[in-house]
């Protein structure tokens, strides 16, 4: 069993529903950030999403666009992320990583070339956001080849049968993008996601996680309501970006913490809730 | 028989370039609007619309001018021009601005949003959407309105809203990512009118047979006015969308050259310039694979041009297919070389070029003397410099 499903696993044994935080590698320091990633899993998170930086991040909002300029003043590129997943993997080899990415430095590496050392490093799942599944045959193919996900992206927008075909290779889990928007937007309409996480359950066997608008306890706990894992990025990043370096650590682990607490709330509730019936 | 030319295929592919390379997001709204666009492009109704409002609005057909000075004074081939530069608004990019317009009002899209950097799109866009009565939002580069601080005051006298855009290098890039942005977030009500020939498909091969009207029109007078077709075509090359425009309808005419003229800035040596197509390598930008000017990260480089037109580190797919296939040839121009073909235009023929053509004129001046009399050259000029004089004001005292 990969670690992925491994994880997922474990959590529905238990009742319980995945936080999945995302950081930018080298953001705010690329000495930070497999620090960063052993703190996320010791204050509860379950898969680490890891964004890889990238000069044209046309999906994400002004956020993480600043924290891959932070990186990239940083020199830090694909495989200095690489690298970093290596480190981390030194003393953790439980914890899944995703890349969460553009297809441009993976264009740049070659396919092949990527997902050999991918494997070699730990990288459990790549995420590729504009490698739409009509575009990336060959790439899936490699990626087939190491063992390595691929996660795919399915949106408010996305038709009953294109989420068919898109289940057909969909991996690890699939990423439901919660609103019409880029990363970081405020406006979520919780009823909107529960109705299309209800067509997306129709067809997609494997677990759904959903992320983009998730900024508090609030909405991290209605979420993990709905959907077998939370993703939460770009409110961490802000957490980074506002803190003096010293406290980054400490700052986006209470962050991660609380939302922790609030998505287990949930678990519990259900959890009686079953007793009771 | 040979083959005919018939890219992009059925996923918007010119060989291994083009295609769609998005967010799934943007996915549906691309599927849309590429069959609504496959419908319209064979329909009679929206065609004939489309060809009144280019003669009467626009003033179509642009004619071709024989620059007959220039020509004796460089000593060669007789350099003809395409004057895209009289066009409604000064530039070719109306004829794709009215195209994607109509198609909007047919699509019930009542807010019509644009990216831009030399400001000219932005113009073309906010004027079609003054004529249709649309919503129109422009976004530009901080950067690029600075440079381009007349086109910006003309886009909101046209009664459009310029957002400037901050992140990256605040150039055509990053105004194009914004527009993105901005039409994942208000994907149902919102047309996005890209400019260029790049992008995700159908809009490199949208934006192109638009831009088709020029090499068809060239076509009917050439034979018309010369009785033969020209032996090479020039045009400037940033996205492409001129160059194309020209190029398309002569791809089968094997015995004309065609030519695309980029920017080599302060050279292409110094690393500052825009040459993708001579420089750059194969990768995936702004929803398609193409050539790109990008580091050994795969992160995308910032470019220089003296003309803001040229300043994008990428390139229409079409051309990055052209030129493997070696059916079109690519060449660069300086910044200087591309200021002082401004001045003779200026003062051989009593036109101000926009600094994008002058970078076609240059090479035509370079490669005019080495042909006899009876060649004829074909030079797009894609655009009147008037929005280029405080530049060209401020280049000129520095060189003299």
């Amino acid at each position: 069993m990969s670690r992925i499903a491994a994880t997922f696993h474990t959590l529905s044994q238990n009742n319980r529903k995945a936080l999945i935080p995302f950081i930018t590698a080298g953001d705010p320091e690329p000495t930070m950030t497999v620090l960063l990633m052993h703190e996320l899993v010791s204050v509860g998170a379950d898969i680490i999403e890891l964004g890889v930086p990238f000069s044209d991040p046309m999906a994400d909002g002004p956020t993480i666009q600043r924290s891959y300029e932070r990186a990239l003043k940083n020199h830090v590129g694909l495989k200095d992320v690489l690298e970093m997943v290596a480190e981390f993997r030194r003393t953790n080899t439980v914890t899944p990583v995703v890349l969460m990415g553009y297809a441009n430095p993976v264009e740049v590496m070659g396919y092949q070339r990527f997902a050999v050392r991918a494997k070699e490093c730990g990288v459990d799942a790549v995420l590729t956001v504009d490698y739409p599944p009509e575009e990336c045959e060959e790439w899936l193919e490699n990626l087939k080849q190491k063992k390595i996900d691929a996660i795919f992206l399915l949106s408010p927008t996305t038709p009953q049968t294109r989420i068919q075909q898109i289940a057909k290779r969909a991996q690890g889990f699939v990423y439901y993008v919660s609103l019409k928007g880029v990363t970081g937007a405020a406006h979520f309409d919780l009823r909107e996601v529960a109705n299309k996480l209800a067509d997306i359950r129709s067809y997609v066997s494997i677990p759904i996680g959903v992320g983009f608008g998730i900024h508090d306890d609030v909405t991290a706990s209605a979420v993990a309501e709905l959907a077998d894992a939370v993703v939460v990025g770009s409110r961490i990043i802000e957490v980074i970006e506002k803190s003096a370096k010293e406290d980054v650590l400490m700052n986006v682990s209470n962050l991660v913490k609380s939302l922790r607490n609030a998505i287990d709330k949930v678990s519990i509730k259900h959890r009686t809730a079953g007793i009771k019936r | 028989m040979a083959k005919v030319y018939d890219f992009p295929d059925m996923h918007g592919h010119f060989g291994s370039y083009g295609g769609v390379f998005v967010a799934e997001t943007l996915i549906t709204a691309l599927d849309e609007l590429r069959v609504q666009y496959e419908h319209y492009r064979n329909d009679v109704d929206f065609q004939a619309e489309y060809a009144y409002e280019l003669k009467s609005y626009v003033g179509r057909p642009s004619p071709i001018y024989h620059a007959k000075r220039w020509s004796a004074y460089l000593g060669g081939a007789q350099i003809l021009l395409k004057r895209e530069d009289l066009n409604h608004t000064g530039a070719h990019k109306i004829n794709n601005t009215i195209g994607q317009a109509l198609l909007a009002k047919r699509m019930g899209k009542p807010r019509v949003i644009a990216e831009t950097g030399a400001g000219q799109h932005g113009v073309a866009a906010a004027t079609v959407a003054a004529r249709y009565g649309m919503e129109c939002v422009v976004y530009m580069g901080s950067e690029d309105m600075k440079r381009q601080e007349t086109n910006v005051y003309r886009i909101k006298l046209l009664g459009a809203t310029v957002v400037p855009v901050d992140s990256g290098s605040r150039t055509l890039k990053d105004a194009l990512n914004e527009a993105m942005r901005d039409w994942v977030t208000n994907v149902e009500e919102t047309f996005y009118i890209i400019g260029t020939v790049a992008g995700p498909h159908p809009y490199p091969m949208m934006v192109r047979d638009f831009q088709a009207i020029i090499g068809r029109e060239a076509k009917i007078q050439m034979q018309e006015e010369y009785g033969r077709q020209p032996d090479t075509l020039i045009a400037c090359v940033g996205g492409g969308s001129n160059a194309i425009g020209l190029f398309f309808p002569y791809i089968e005419d094997k015995n004309v050259n065609m030519i695309g003229v980029e920017a080599a800035g302060l050279g292409i040596k110094t690393g500052k310039h825009a040459a993708t197509l001579l420089t750059g390598k194969p990768g995936v930008l702004h929803g398609n694979r193409t050539y790109l000017i990008q580091d050994e990260d795969g992160q995308i480089i910032e470019t220089h041009s003296i003309s803001a037109g040229l300043d994008y580190p990428g390139v229409g797919p079409e051309h990055a297919w052209l030129k493997d296939t070696n059916r079109a040839q690519y060449v660069a121009i300086t910044d200087d070389e591309a200021l002082a073909a401004f001045h003779m235009m200026c003062c051989y023929e009593g036109i101000i070029p926009a600094l994008e053509s002058s970078h076609a004129l240059a090479y035509a001046a370079k490669l005019a003397p080495t042909l006899d009399k009876e060649k004829l050259l074909l030079v797009n000029l894609s655009g009147r410099g008037d929005k280029d004089i405080d530049i060209v004001a401020q280049a000129a005292s520095i060189i003299s």
